[in-house]
């Protein structure tokens, strides 16, 4: 698994951390191309469903990444978004699944840094990880008919 | 309204295990509302098979359906074009719900995916709290409006018993003690009196103690 490379799907408010992955392109501050971005108008339209769809189509991780506590711009679409990732930690957890896949990061639009840095700190613990459950049965199933 | 709760993933896991091709059936009423088995849950619900069965490198077929109403025939009817595509039907609508589907397709096996807890209302988003038991004979106007058979741990019909402490109820400091809450209410319109009336024993024959309960109205059968 030394040269997996996972996919992440990164739920992007569009008032912070969306604005916060602008301000890290203008700094020529570089994330992991691994991340792959949705800008949403808002965390607090992330539902549950849409991160469960989001693993089961084969992401190896999944963030979602809403304003600081408090300054959500629709007054609290990100706390609402917290307690559905929470929800989906405890499915996976049922499932037998690593939490850890999943997370919930708060920011403001001027952490441009910050959401560099988040992004490749995210990235690292998904490689820690390996690959997701549904990949590494694949990857199982191909090496046992290669060896074969 | 009728709330529910989803059994845990591992008990479903094991009803469907053996199936291959599973409908699995939502219903936009009660479990809607509180959010149990509505077209969202039942979405959610179809992503944690997939998930787990993928997992073990696996893939069933789930088509996920909801109907309006559960527990009415015409609305189960719906099913009959999937039926025959399904090893196994699980269900996310309430008790009432899977045995109407269970009694229409007698064929195929039915599961249930929630737990039907009872008939409650909602306190504030995201908490619902039993308010009726269905005793078939309403108290609730010589009560202020609020029920002791369902709210009172013992179900006392006249005052409360020596468990009550500041207006909670022994058995747990986050239950209120319904006889309180009837004083306090009774008192706030001025209807003290209705206290002091004491009620005979109730007869519980309405309220399921004479066998399963039936409505029938004639005018509007046909």
């Amino acid at each position: 698994m030394e040269n997996f490379e996972p996919e992440i799907v990164a739920f992007c408010c569009h008032y912070c951390a969306y604005t916060a992955a602008d301000m890290a392109g203008s700094k020529r501050i570089s994330y992991p191309p691994n991340v792959k971005i949705i800008r949403v108008p808002c965390t607090g339209k992330v539902d549950a469903i849409h991160i469960m769809k989001a693993l089961e189509k084969g992401a190896d991780g999944v963030y979602v990444a809403g304003c600081l506590e408090g300054d959500c711009h629709f007054k609290n679409g990100n706390t609402r978004a917290r307690y559905r990732v929470e929800h989906v930690q405890k499915y996976l957890e049922e499932l037998g699944w690593e939490t850890d896949r999943v997370a919930m990061i708060n920011m403001s639009a001027g952490m441009g840094e910050f959401f560099a840095r988040t992004a490749l700190e995210f990235t690292q613990k998904i490689k820690l990880l390996g690959p997701s459950p549904i990949k590494r049965i694949n990857i199982d199933k191909n090496q046992k008919a290669v060896s074969e | 309204m009728i709330t529910a709760e989803q059994k845990p993933l591992s008990e479903i896991i094991e009803y469907i295990s053996p199936y291959d091709r599973i409908l699995l059936v939502g219903c936009n009423e009660c479990v809607t509302v509180c959010a149990a088995g509505g077209r969202k849950e039942v979405g959610l619900l179809s992503s944690a098979l997939n998930l787990h069965f993928l997992k073990q490198g696996r893939t069933i077929d789930i088509k996920e359906m909801t109907l309006e109403r559960q527990c009415d025939p015409e609305y189960v009817e719906e099913l009959v074009s999937e039926i025959d595509r399904a090893d196994a039907i699980l269900s996310m609508a309430c008790g009432c719900g899977v045995q109407t589907i269970a009694e229409r397709y007698k064929e195929k096996p039915v599961f249930p995916a929630v737990n039907t807890k009872f008939m409650g209302a909602s306190e504030s988003q995201g908490i619902w709290a039993e308010r009726c038991r269905g005793c078939g004979d309403c108290l609730l106007g010589i009560t202020g409006g609020i029920c002791p058979v369902a709210r009172c741990s013992k179900q006392l019909l006249n005052g409360p018993c020596g468990g009550t402490s500041n207006g909670m109820c022994e058995i747990s400091p986050d239950v209120e003690c319904a006889w309180c809450l009837i004083w306090e209410r009774l008192k706030a319109l001025g209807m003290e009196k209705r206290y002091e009336e004491i009620m005979e024993a109730k007869d519980w024959r309405p309220a399921g103690g004479g066998g399963p309960r039936k409505i029938i109205r004639e005018d509007l059968s046909l």
